[in-house]
């Protein structure tokens, strides 16, 4: 009962159908430009804070 | 608790099971039961994700965390986003673009059916081996400050999460896990006010904040490059991203949250979900820790938070002493705090200085005297327990939380100990099925409704499994670092596999099969004579295998490499 493998999904090469986003790539900039502002904000916080 | 706290309890945490089991009763096919509703959106395997990684020992070890060390663990959890990326870009769209159940089909898939048992071997030992510690875990804290019997909270906790999860499979862990999560997230929030409001007048916020960090609990970041230290940037970003690839690419109890779903947008999306969220989650529950660090500052609180185990031991004089002496610590601890804030407010550098140093003084004073209790401790009986951090938080939700607020907060910990539960429960069935059972039995592979019964068997054998592990195994103190270590031991090696199966087209099985037993030896070696930070046997382990796996396959004999490039 293993599953056949699919045909490559029509998805993969679609948008993510995220406003705003045109590319997974740009969705994957966005979340790692996230993650340096978290980090920097972390630095921040401990500077204040420590 | 009084009845009110029960009812909260029992009506979500039995509520929920019963919901998920009756709404999922009805599932027959091996493609739901295995990877859920076809139809799952990106905030249900977002959800499932996250509940599947903060099990109970999140909300009962890390605010204690932050309580004793601060909230560097925080640091932890860096390379976590950058992990989901590559998850997302390369693993999740090779998984569905192959149909696979399970993350070993792929290496099966990639190399040979050896390399496939290794891989799933290699995750039934390690979360077989942690299927135990969730378990107990926060059983032996809720059942020591509760006074409820230890082995009655651990069948409890199992056969609830055994019912549900055997009945409706993935789609049951996915269903409860959607409300588990409201009521962990519900619980926190009002834990967090609480605490607020009952800080000291007029300190706030951003003045309890000011005292923490004083105090050394808010350094969330430590760029240190010295080895030695367990949480630095280095060792977050570098051996976190390795133990976060290894954990959501090839741990099945997480790729089987994320493998199914409507299509690979929803996945895709439910992860990038996860890389927004979870560091400024665990920098909410440490800073719940650091704060209420602060709030036992001014407020009567024990020696030490463990009550249970101080009063089976602290019988004669010298406990009674040192319980006398912290008291007074406090007071002046106390005072030296208020003085150090009003000489903060004064714009005085000097005073405040001088103040700011009698303050660390005095803490350094309480913590002595605290070092002094689990000394007396350990010489009354040396197998005693001498870690109460994880009963901070517990304690504080007992005797400051309001009647019914009680239960809610102790319905978060089942809440989260369950969702965890279930999706492991549910890994360790599906790969035993799919990798093992089948393997040997692939006549049967044909039978949908027998793979359906098989994978319910082999999902409550683990549970029975997990549930007699917990009752009779002795564990660390440490609960969420055994988890930590154990993983890291294994999972850089099962990483490695994976990395050289996406990566390296010209290594075959053969090769990659001995690398990575060699690497795994390696590893086991290293963490029994090293004295490294764990999260980097994370590193070692996958650079140790793949490593191994260019030379060997550069030495290998000819006839052996051409059978590797057709296989592989």
């Amino acid at each position: 009962m293993t599953p056949a493998p699919r045909s490559p999904e029509p998805s993969e090469a679609e948008p993510p159908d995220v406003p705003g986003f045109q590319t997974w790539r740009g969705v994957y900039l966005f979340v790692f430009g996230w993650f340096v502002l978290v980090v920097v904000l972390l630095t921040v916080f401990t500077g204040i804070f420590s | 608790m009084n009845v009110v706290d029960w009812i909260v309890l029992l009506g979500t945490i039995v509520g929920i099971a019963a919901y998920g089991s009756w709404r999922t009763r009805q599932v027959r096919s091996l493609n739901t039961y295995l990877r859920g509703s076809a139809s799952t959106r990106w905030g249900t395997i977002g959800v499932s994700v996250m509940a599947t990684q903060a099990s109970a020992i999140t909300f009962l070890s890390i605010p204690g965390q932050g309580f004793e060390s601060g909230i560097g663990f925080v640091q932890n959890y860096f390379g976590l986003p950058l992990a989901l990326i590559i998850v997302c870009a390369v693993f999740l769209p090779m998984y569905r673009r192959l149909n696979v159940y399970t993350a070993y089909e792929f290496l099966g898939r990639r190399f040979d059916e050896k390399t496939r048992l290794l891989g799933a071997g290699l995750f039934l030992l390690q979360r077989g081996l942690a299927a135990g510690v969730t378990i107990y875990a926060p059983a032996i804290i809720i059942s020591t400050v509760l006074g409820w019997p230890l082995d009655l909270v651990i069948v409890f906790t199992g056969l609830l999460v055994i019912v549900y999860t055997v009945t409706g499979g993935s789609e049951a862990v996915a269903l409860t896990q959607k409300w588990q999560t409201t009521v962990i997230w519900a619980g926190m929030v009002t834990a967090m006010v609480v605490l607020l409001l009952r800080l000291p007048t007029g300190l706030g916020f951003t003045g309890a904040a000011h005292v923490a960090g004083a105090l050394g609990k808010l350094q969330a970041v430590d760029f240190s490059l010295d080895p030695s230290r367990r949480y630095t940037v280095w060792t977050g970003v570098f051996g976190g991203l390795f133990l976060s690839l290894s954990y959501f690419g090839t741990d099945q109890s997480q790729v089987q949250r994320y493998i199914g779903g409507a299509s690979l947008r929803e996945g895709r999306l439910g992860l990038m979900f996860n890389a927004l969220l979870k560091i400024p989650m665990q920098f909410v529950i440490l800073l719940l820790g650091a704060l209420l660090f602060v709030f036992y500052q001014f407020a009567p609180h024990p020696v030490f938070f463990n009550q249970a185990e101080w009063r089976r031991y602290a019988q004669d004089g010298r406990f009674r002493a040192i319980e006398a002496q912290h008291a007074s610590a406090v007071t002046q601890s106390q005072s030296a705090i208020r003085a150090w804030l009003q000489a903060r407010a004064s714009d005085d550098a000097a005073r405040e200085a001088s103040a700011r140093a009698a303050m660390i003084t005095a803490d350094d004073r309480t913590r002595a005297i605290r070092a002094d209790a689990k000394a007396a401790l350990v010489a009354a009986d040396p197998r005693a327990k001498t870690k109460d951090s994880d009963y901070v938080f517990i304690t504080f939700i007992l005797t400051q939380l309001p009647h019914g607020a009680v239960g809610l907060l102790v319905a978060v910990m089942f809440a989260a100990a369950l969702s965890s539960k279930a999706s492991e429960l549910a890994a360790l069935g599906t790969t035993t099925t799919v990798d093992l059972w089948r393997h040997f039995r692939p006549l049967a592979a044909a039978d949908e409704a027998r793979n359906v019964r098989v994978a319910r068997r082999f999902t409550a054998l683990w549970g029975v499994v997990a549930v007699a592990f917990a009752l009779f195994a002795g564990f660390a103190e440490n609960l969420i670092e055994a988890i930590n270590i154990l993983g890291s031991i294994f999972y850089g090696v099962l990483l490695g596999l994976f990395l050289v199966a996406f990566f390296l087209r010209r290594v075959g099985g053969s090769a990659v099969f001995f690398a990575a037993a060699t690497a795994q030896a390696l590893v086991i070696v290293m963490y029994f004579s090293l004295n490294i930070g764990y999260l980097w046997y994370n590193l070692i382990g996958c650079a140790a295998c793949v490593a191994f796996s260019v030379a060997l396959q550069a030495v290998l004999p000819p006839r052996a490499r051409a059978d590797e490039r057709r296989t592989g």
